[in-house]
């Protein structure tokens, strides 16, 4: 469903879309039941059919049955929708996966800043390449990003990958990601943050490993030079 | 002096119109006080809405009645937006305005147990109110760092630029807590202390339980908020550094003491409207509304329950993400108690004799348009899936869903029908009709795309789409123009009400004590009823619901009438 409304570039935006399909199904299932009843109800006991009314007090164990059934149902759907929902949130924000690279993100009035690690796959190096509002990434690797702010919050939030995280000033958060698909998407920041808020876009560029190489190498050129 | 002369005649008839209306400390004169100021905002609210909508549909075109919107003016107009629509509308109007007018009168007494409190209350709303428009002109601009206010941009000029707008702003919201808790003080007292002689617990109208349980819930909740503002104010004027990480503060302690007062803050205006509607639908179907008890301890169930949830707005602000799992059982479980609700003011319609007046109609609405509010908050609470959907548009449409009905919809059920109690005349039936369509069908095409937009990646707060690539394919420039329509569209037909409302005040046909046959004890008092409520203080003899009773004649059995 969430697929053919907007694209799944990493390796957990199929379990993310999965999770929504899952309430979409069980609260669209409960709301046209709900809906339907109430529809029903206006049309079949509408003055003109039902000219007077039925005394009923709901309070005798017969009655409250047809609130208890449905009551009883609405928990058993709600215990699957948490099921679903805490073992995605598992995998995707509890457990680390070992990373094949660590980037580095902070977010400023208004522009992000991207730390691209050397070829050890770790920062801190010589090799460090930081450019601002633009992120290289290469294709099925994993990468653990460090998110931090310089100012006010900010939210790093890839819609293609499903990614969304605050970041907090006086902390580095730790997260991770997959890309999956080659292409140039937008990274937005989600929080408000000022006046620039509305124009903190940065671009998203997810290469293969051969392009990827070589606009590093160009760009380590361009930075020493 | 100057050279205007009153007569002794006219001075004392100014003086006692200022006295009666601006000072007076009747419970029904401070509820139209609360009504009419809450009114008002809402028109300001609205236009808001109207300038920012354009902005989206046609940015950087110049906007009727306003001008050119810049980034700046953005974030001012929709925090603004969100600010009044919240505290200067819903909070006024459903709990105070119909706290007030409806409290002593369906509870069978004279006035509130603290009239003087009560005009206090509003005093002290209106002068948040002023605060608050002030707060638009000072030098720098209003305050644009969201209705939610989250530390560091609020809490430091240097990063909102807004160093006065800011402060006047907080100012604004902290006066009006103010107010309300004490009007949620009298609210409690009077319910438990002033019911007329006979009403037990269980024969108090649910409205009035409703109304009083969310001041219940107001006056728990609100004391860390008022507490947080207090120490934001700080921060802003003499940068104490509360929500400061460079001096050891802590930005997202500011987020947990807001959602701490703001997630019950949903449950204090919904549970007034879900009163409003109990009211409406039992008087138009003719039925005794579907277990009582059961309503009124699954009311109190949402009220304990919605203290437990506040952190579902935090998912992915930084909070350890062991506590998402916590916060995503109670959030989904809440669903339980509310959907419970749902069900059984369904079931008090089956078989009851259904008449679609106009607060009928808007009762009705609210039923079934909450509904999709209610189902859609699943996403947000299941915490994986709102990695994705927080702070879209998605939330957006969501909570618009749960507010429109409950701040407009709801509002527009109980105008309607106690519009007759409160000015002694019908208002037009027909153009309630106009009215009702012509504000469902445009919020229903206003909400639904961007329900789409929000999942298709629309994050909020963004003064023009254009800046992003990705939000300009297909279709989605096209649906924020057809979103920003239909808001003309339903602001439009708002015209209507406001005509049938204030025409109807002087024109409409004499409503009598009675007009909707229903049994509870407003309608016992003269209408409008005088100062003092009724002659003789009424006596309950049963339940407020007692329609259709087999065996009499009369399909409604007033709870002061004897056998
Ligand atoms: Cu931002
Ligand atoms: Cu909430």
């Amino acid at each position: 469903m969430m697929g053919s409304i907007i694209e799944q570039a990493s390796s957990y935006a199929a379990e993310i879309d999965q999770v929504i399909l899952v309430v979409a199904v069980l609260g669209g299932f409960w709301l046209l039941l709900t809906e339907g009843v109430l529809f029903y109800f206006l049309f079949r006991y509408r003055r003109k059919r039902s000219p007077r009314a039925k005394y009923m007090s709901g309070e005798s164990h017969g009655e409250k049955a047809w609130i208890h059934w449905p009551h009883n149902l609405v928990i058993v759907c709600d215990m699957v929708i948490i099921a679903f929902a805490m073992s995605a949130w598992y995998n995707i924000k509890q457990d680390l996966p070992p990373a094949d690279a660590t980037i580095r993100i902070v977010g400023q009035q208004w522009a992000w800043r991207f730390t691209h690690p050397g070829s050890a796959g770790e920062l801190g190096s010589s090799e460090d390449v930081e450019i601002v509002d633009e992120l290289h990434l290469q294709v099925n690797k994993t990468y653990h990003f460090k998110l931090e702010s310089s100012d006010v919050l900010h939210s790093f939030s890839v819609p293609v990958f499903r990614l969304k995280q605050d970041a907090i000033p006086g902390r580095i958060i730790t997260g991770w990601f997959k890309p999956t698909k080659e292409g140039a998407f937008d990274i937005q920041c989600a929080e408000i943050c000022g006046i620039g808020h509305g124009a903190m876009v940065a671009k998203l560029i997810v290469q293969n490993e051969d392009d990827y190489a070589q606009w590093i190498a160009a760009e380590r050129l361009r930075t020493k030079g | 002096m100057g050279t205007v002369h009153h007569s002794p005649a006219s001075q004392s008839r100014l003086a006692s119109i200022w006295h009666r209306y601006l000072f007076s400390t009747d419970h029904k004169v401070i509820g139209m006080q609360y009504l009419f100021t809450g009114m008002a905002m809402a028109i300001i609210g609205g236009f808001f809405a109207y300038v920012f909508r354009m902005q989206l549909a046609f940015p950087g075109k110049e906007v009727l009645g306003y001008g050119l919107v810049n980034a700046n003016n953005y974030n001012m107009l929709i925090t603004n937006h969100g600010a009044i629509m919240i505290f200067w509308v819903a909070m006024p109007v459903l709990i105070a305005a119909f706290g007030n007018y409806l409290i002593p009168l369906m509870a069978g007494c004279d006035d509130m147990v603290f009239p003087r409190i009560n005009r206090l209350s509003y005093q002290i709303f209106l002068l948040s109110v002023l605060v608050l428009i002030a707060s638009f002109f000072v030098a720098g601009g209003g305050f644009g760092g969201a209705w939610t206010s989250y530390p560091p941009l609020s809490a430091n000029p240097a990063y909102n630029l807004t160093p006065n707008g800011a402060s006047l702003w907080l100012l604004a919201v902290a006066l009006e807590f103010v107010a309300f808790l004490l009007g949620g003080i009298n609210f409690i007292t009077t319910l438990m202390n002033s019911r007329a002689p006979g009403m037990r617990m269980y024969d108090i109208p649910i409205v009035l339980w409703m109304i009083v349980i969310a001041s219940v819930l107001f006056m728990g909740s609100v004391g860390p908020l008022i507490a947080g503002a207090v120490m934001l104010l700080f921060d802003q004027t003499l940068a104490i550094g509360f929500f400061d990480p460079s001096k050891g503060g802590d930005p997202v302690l500011w987020q947990h003491l807001f959602w701490f007062f703001g997630h019950p803050e949903v449950y204090v205006v919904l549970l007034p409207a879900m009163g409003i509607t109990a009211e409406i639908i039992t008087v138009f179907s003719r039925k005794k509304l579907f277990a009582y008890k059961t309503v009124l301890f699954t009311t109190i169930a949402v009220g304990v329950l919605s203290f437990f949830v506040w952190a579902h707005h935090q998912f992915i602000s930084g909070i350890d993400p062991r506590m998402a799992n916590i916060f995503t059982i109670t959030t989904v479980i809440i669903s339980v108690p509310i959907t419970e609700m749902m069900f059984v003011y369904i079931a008090t319609l089956y078989g009851g004799s259904i008449q679609f007046t106009t607060p009928m109609l808007f009762a009705l609405a609210f039923l079934a348009e909450f509904l999709i509010g209610g189902v859609t908050g699943i996403f947000l609470g299941a915490s994986s899936a709102d990695i994705y959907f927080h702070d879209t548009y998605f939330v957006l449409a969501h909570f618009h869903y749960t507010f429109v009905p409950i701040a407009i919809i709801a509002v527009f059920a109980g105008l309607y029908y106690w519009f007759p109690k409160m000015f002694g005349r019908m208002m037009n039936d027909k153009l309630g009709h106009v009215h009702f369509w012509g504000t469902i069908i445009p919020f229903n095409c206003i909400f639904i795309p961007l329900f789409y937009l929000g999942a298709a990646g629309d994050h909020r707060r963004i003064y023009n789409y254009e800046n992003f690539p990705d939000l300009m394919r297909g279709h989605m420039q096209d649906l924020r123009i057809v979103a920003t329509i239909s808001l003309l569209v339903m602001l439009a037909f708002q015209g209507v009400f406001l005509y049938n409302f204030f025409s109807s005040m002087f024109r409409g046909k004499k409503a009598g004590k009675n007009p909707w046959q229903a049994n509870t004890l407003e309608w016992v008092a003269e209408s409008p009823p005088p100062h003092g409520n009724f002659p003789t203080l009424p006596v309950v003899y049963r339940p407020p619901y007692e329609y259709s009773v087999p065996g009499r004649s009369s399909d409604f059995w007033p709870q002061n009438e004897k056998a």
